[in-house]
C-alpha cells in the first residue's frame, strides 16, 4: 500500500483529467482501445513526471507544463508546401486526418481514426514503460493520424511528407508506418503550427522489415506558444537501415523522444540531430536505443546552438543486450553556447551486458572560435554575418553528412530561415 | 597611403609590449619590405594593421589615407581596402570556400555602396583568378582551407587578394612553406597587383621572395622598432651579412 500523500494536482493535471472525461465520448475506438485509454489516464492521474523521475530529470514536466489549452483551435490550420519538392503530402490539420489523399504506387494509406474504431491498432497503444508520460498522454487522447504501409520492394521515387499542423488548441496524433522488405523511402515528419496556445502529442511508430532503407526527417518548427511532446519509435529489422534526422527549431516546451530497437542482425541506425534554441524555451531530445541482437551498428551525432535564455537537453542511452555481441555504437553531442543565459545539459549513458562490443560517447560545449571570427572579418565580413556563417557551419556539417543534395539543400534552407529570424 | 607614427602596442592578455615606438610610411604605388629576425614584431605588426583584438595600441597612431584606423574593426578595415594575407590561414570546417568568397566580395561591395555581383560574373572572376594562380577550381568546393597543403593555403590567400582588390596589401611571410615553383606563381600573382594606387607591404625573413617581388623600400624591424630603412640593396646586404651588423649599428 502506498502510504505517502498524493500531492495536490497541478492545474495542467486537473485540466487533462477533466478534458478526458469530457472528450471520451468523442474519441474513436473499440473496447480494446478504450481499455488502453483508461489505463493511460490512470497513469496521468498518478501525476506528471517530475525531476525525481530519472528519465525526466532535466525536464520536470509537472513543473514546466503550466497550462493546458482548450481542445478546439479558433482558426483552421492549412497544409504547407512540403520541405522536399514533389513530396506526397499527408496532412493532419488540428488533429484530423484528410479523406482526400494522394495516390502513391506501392503505398497504402489509412486514416488512423478508422484503425482506432476497428481496434486494429490497440496492441500498439501501450506506453513503453512506467515513465512514458508522452505515450500515456497520447494513448488517452489520440483521435487521428495515419497508417502508412509501403509494400515490400517498393522504391519510392518521391518522398512522403506527414504534416502535423496546429493553429492552437490540442492535438494528439499517431503516425504509423511499415516499410516492407527491401523497400526504400524518404519520409518527412513535419511538426509545425501557426501560433496560439497549443498542446501537441505526436507518436510516430516505424517498422522496417528486412533490408528496408529509410531516411526519416523530423522537421519541428512549432511557434513559441506550443508545447510539443513527441515520440519516435522504430524497430529496425535484419539488414535494414534507418537514418533519422531531427531538427528542432521551435516550440516553447519540447520533448522529442527517440526509442529505437535493432531487432535483426545487420541492422544499422544513424541519428543526426540539430537543436536550434532561442528565446525562453526548453527543448529536450531523449534517446533510448536498444541493441538487442548481434552485429548491429549505430552512430548518433547531435549539434546544438543555444541563444537567448534557451535551455536544451540531450539524453542518449544505449543498451547493449547480453546477446548483442559485435555491437558498434558511437555517440557525440556538441553544443555551441552563444549566450551567458542559455544552458545545455547532456547525459550520455551506456549500459552494456555483452562483452565483445565497441561503444563510445563524447560531449563538448564551445563558443565561437575567435581566430575563425577574425579571419572572416579580416575579409570584410561584418561581425554579425561572420558569426552567422560560423554558427551555420557548425550545424551544417551534420546536414551535409546526409549526402543527398536535395535533402541537404532543403534542410539548409530551413536553417537559413531560422537564422534570418533568430540570427 | 600608410603612416605609422610612434606606435606602441602590447598583448592584451599579459601586457607584454611588442611594438615599441614604430614609425613607417608607405606611399601609394610603393612595395615596402619589412624584414627582421624572429620575435622582432613583424607578424604582430601585420595583425595590428588588420585589427586583431588580441593586441592593444597604447600610444601612437596608424593613418590610412590620412585617417586613423585604430577605432575600426577588422571588417571595416577590410572594406576600406586593407588586406592581410595570413602567415597561417585558418581552416574553417563547414564554410564552403566558394560561399565564403561570394559573401566576402559582396559584403565589401555592400560596405562601399555597390550592387552585389551576379552569380555568373562572380564565377567568371573566381575562375580567372584561380587559373592565373594554377589552382584547381575543385579545391574551392571544399570547406575553407580544410585539407589544403601549406602551399595551397598561400595560393588561396593570394586568390582572395586578387578577388577583393584591396588598396593596401599586407603579406605576412607569404613565402614560408612554398617550394620554388609555387613561390614564383605567388610572386607573379602579387606583381600583377602592383599599381600606382596600391601599396604592398611584404613581411619576410629572407631575401628569396624579394628576388621575385622587387621592393622599392626595405625596413629592418628589431624589438618593435624600425631600426634601419633603405632601398632593395639593404635586403641583399642583410642576406650577406645577417642582421647582427645592422642591429649593432642601431644599438
Amino acid at each position: 500500500m502506498n502510504m505517502h500523500a498524493q500531492p495536490q494536482r497541478t492545474l495542467a493535471e486537473t485540466a487533462l483529467i477533466d478534458a478526458f472525461g469530457e472528450r471520451l465520448s468523442l474519441l474513436p475506438g473499440d473496447g480494446a482501445v478504450m481499455v488502453k485509454r483508461d489505463d493511460a489516464i490512470e497513469a496521468i492521474k498518478h501525476g506528471l513526471p517530475t525531476r525525481r523521475v530519472e528519465s525526466w530529470h532535466y525536464t520536470d514536466l509537472r513543473r514546466l507544463l503550466t497550462s493546458v489549452p482548450a481542445f478546439e483551435a479558433e482558426v483552421a490550420a492549412k497544409a504547407l508546401d512540403p520541405v522536399l519538392d514533389g513530396s506526397a503530402v499527408l496532412p493532419v490539420l488540428n488533429g484530423a486526418s484528410s479523406a482526400k489523399l494522394p495516390d502513391v504506387e506501392g503505398v497504402t494509406v489509412q486514416r488512423l481514426s478508422e484503425k482506432l474504431t476497428d481496434g486494429s491498432v490497440a496492441p500498439g497503444l501501450d506506453p513503453y514503460g512506467a515513465d512514458d508520460a508522452i505515450g500515456a498522454l497520447n494513448t488517452a487522447f489520440v483521435a487521428d493520424g495515419y497508417f502508412v504501409d509501403i509494400a515490400d520492394g517498393t522504391q519510392l521515387e518521391k518522398p512522403i511528407e506527414l504534416q502535423n499542423l496546429q493553429s492552437g488548441g490540442q492535438a494528439h496524433v499517431r503516425l504509423l508506418t511499415r516499410v516492407g522488405a527491401g523497400a526504400k523511402a524518404i519520409i518527412v515528419e513535419r511538426q509545425a503550427g501557426e501560433g496560439g496556445d497549443a498542446l501537441i502529442s505526436s507518436v510516430s511508430q516505424l517498422v522496417l522489415d528486412e533490408g528496408a532503407e529509410v531516411t526519416w526527417l523530423i522537421v519541428q518548427e512549432q511557434p513559441d506558444t506550443a508545447t510539443h511532446l513527441a515520440q519516435f519509435k522504430a524497430h529496425i529489422g535484419k539488414d535494414a537501415k534507418l537514418t533519422l534526422f531531427v531538427m528542432n527549431a521551435g516550440g516553447r516546451l519540447v520533448r522529442q523522444e527517440v526509442v529505437v530497437r535493432t531487432t535483426g542482425e545487420g541492422a544499422d541506425f544513424k541519428l543526426r540531430g540539430i537543436n536550434l534554441l532561442a528565446g525562453d524555451t526548453h527543448t529536450d531530445t531523449t534517446m533510448v536505443l536498444d541493441h538487442t541482437v548481434p552485429h548491429t551498428t549505430s552512430t548518433e551525432v547531435m549539434r546544438n546552438v543555444v541563444t537567448g535564455k534557451a535551455r536544451g537537453v540531450f539524453q542518449g542511452r544505449i543498451n547493449v543486450h547480453q546477446y548483442a555481441q559485435k555491437t558498434n555504437a558511437k555517440m557525440a553531442c556538441n553544443t555551441l553556447l552563444l549566450s551567458d543565459d542559455g544552458e545545455f545539459s547532456t547525459k550520455p549513458e551506456l549500459e552494456i551486458f555483452a562483452d565483445d562490443v565497441v561503444c563510445g560517447h563524447g560531449a563538448t560545449v564551445t563558443e565561437i572560435d575567435h581566430d575563425h571570427l577574425f579571419y572572416l572579418m579580416a575579409r570584410g565580413i561584418d561581425e554579425k554575418t561572420a558569426r552567422g556563417l560560423l554558427v551555420k557551419a557548425f550545424v551544417a556539417e551534420v546536414i551535409e553528412e546526409l549526402d543527398d543534395e536535395a535533402l541537404v539543400d532543403a534542410l539548409e534552407a530551413r536553417l537559413d530561415g531560422w537564422f534570418s529570424t533568430h540570427g | 597611403m600608410l603612416e605609422i607614427k610612434n606606435l606602441h602596442a602590447r598583448i592584451v592578455d599579459d601586457g607584454t609590449e611588442i611594438i615599441r615606438g614604430l614609425d613607417l610610411t608607405v606611399k601609394a604605388g610603393e612595395v615596402a619590405a619589412i624584414m627582421g629576425p624572429n620575435g622582432s614584431g613583424k607578424s604582430t605588426l601585420s595583425y595590428i594593421l588588420a585589427g586583431r583584438e588580441d593586441y592593444e595600441v597604447t600610444e601612437g597612431d596608424i593613418l590610412y589615407n590620412g585617417q586613423s584606423i585604430l577605432e575600426m574593426d577588422p571588417a571595416e578595415r577590410a572594406a576600406a581596402g586593407i588586406f592581410l594575407a595570413f602567415q597561417y590561414p585558418m581552416e574553417i570546417p563547414g564554410v564552403a570556400t566558394m560561399e565564403f568568397l561570394k559573401v566576402a566580395m559582396n559584403e565589401q561591395r555592400k560596405a562601399r555602396g555597390e550592387e552585389p555581383l551576379k552569380v555568373p560574373e562572380f564565377l567568371k572572376r573566381v575562375k580567372e583568378a584561380a587559373a592565373s594562380l594554377s589552382m584547381d577550381i575543385n579545391m574551392l568546393k571544399r570547406p575553407l582551407n580544410v585539407g589544403f597543403s601549406g602551399g595551397e593555403k598561400k595560393r588561396a590567400e593570394i586568390l582572395q587578394m586578387k578577388l577583393l582588390e584591396p588598396k593596401l596589401c599586407v603579406l605576412d611571410e607569404t613565402d614560408s612553406g612554398l617550394d620554388i615553383d609555387a613561390l614564383k606563381i605567388v610572386a607573379d600573382g602579387v606583381n600583377a597587383l602592383r599599381s600606382p594606387d596600391r601599396a604592398i607591404v611584404v613581411i619576410t625573413h629572407y631575401q628569396r621572395l624579394l628576388e621575385h617581388i622587387v621592393p622599392d623600400s626595405v625596413h629592418v624591424l628589431y624589438k618593435g622598432q624600425v631600426i634601419k630603412s633603405g632601398d632593395k640593396s639593404l635586403a641583399l646586404d642583410l642576406e650577406t651579412n645577417g642582421y647582427a651588423g645592422v642591429i649593432g649599428e642601431a644599438a
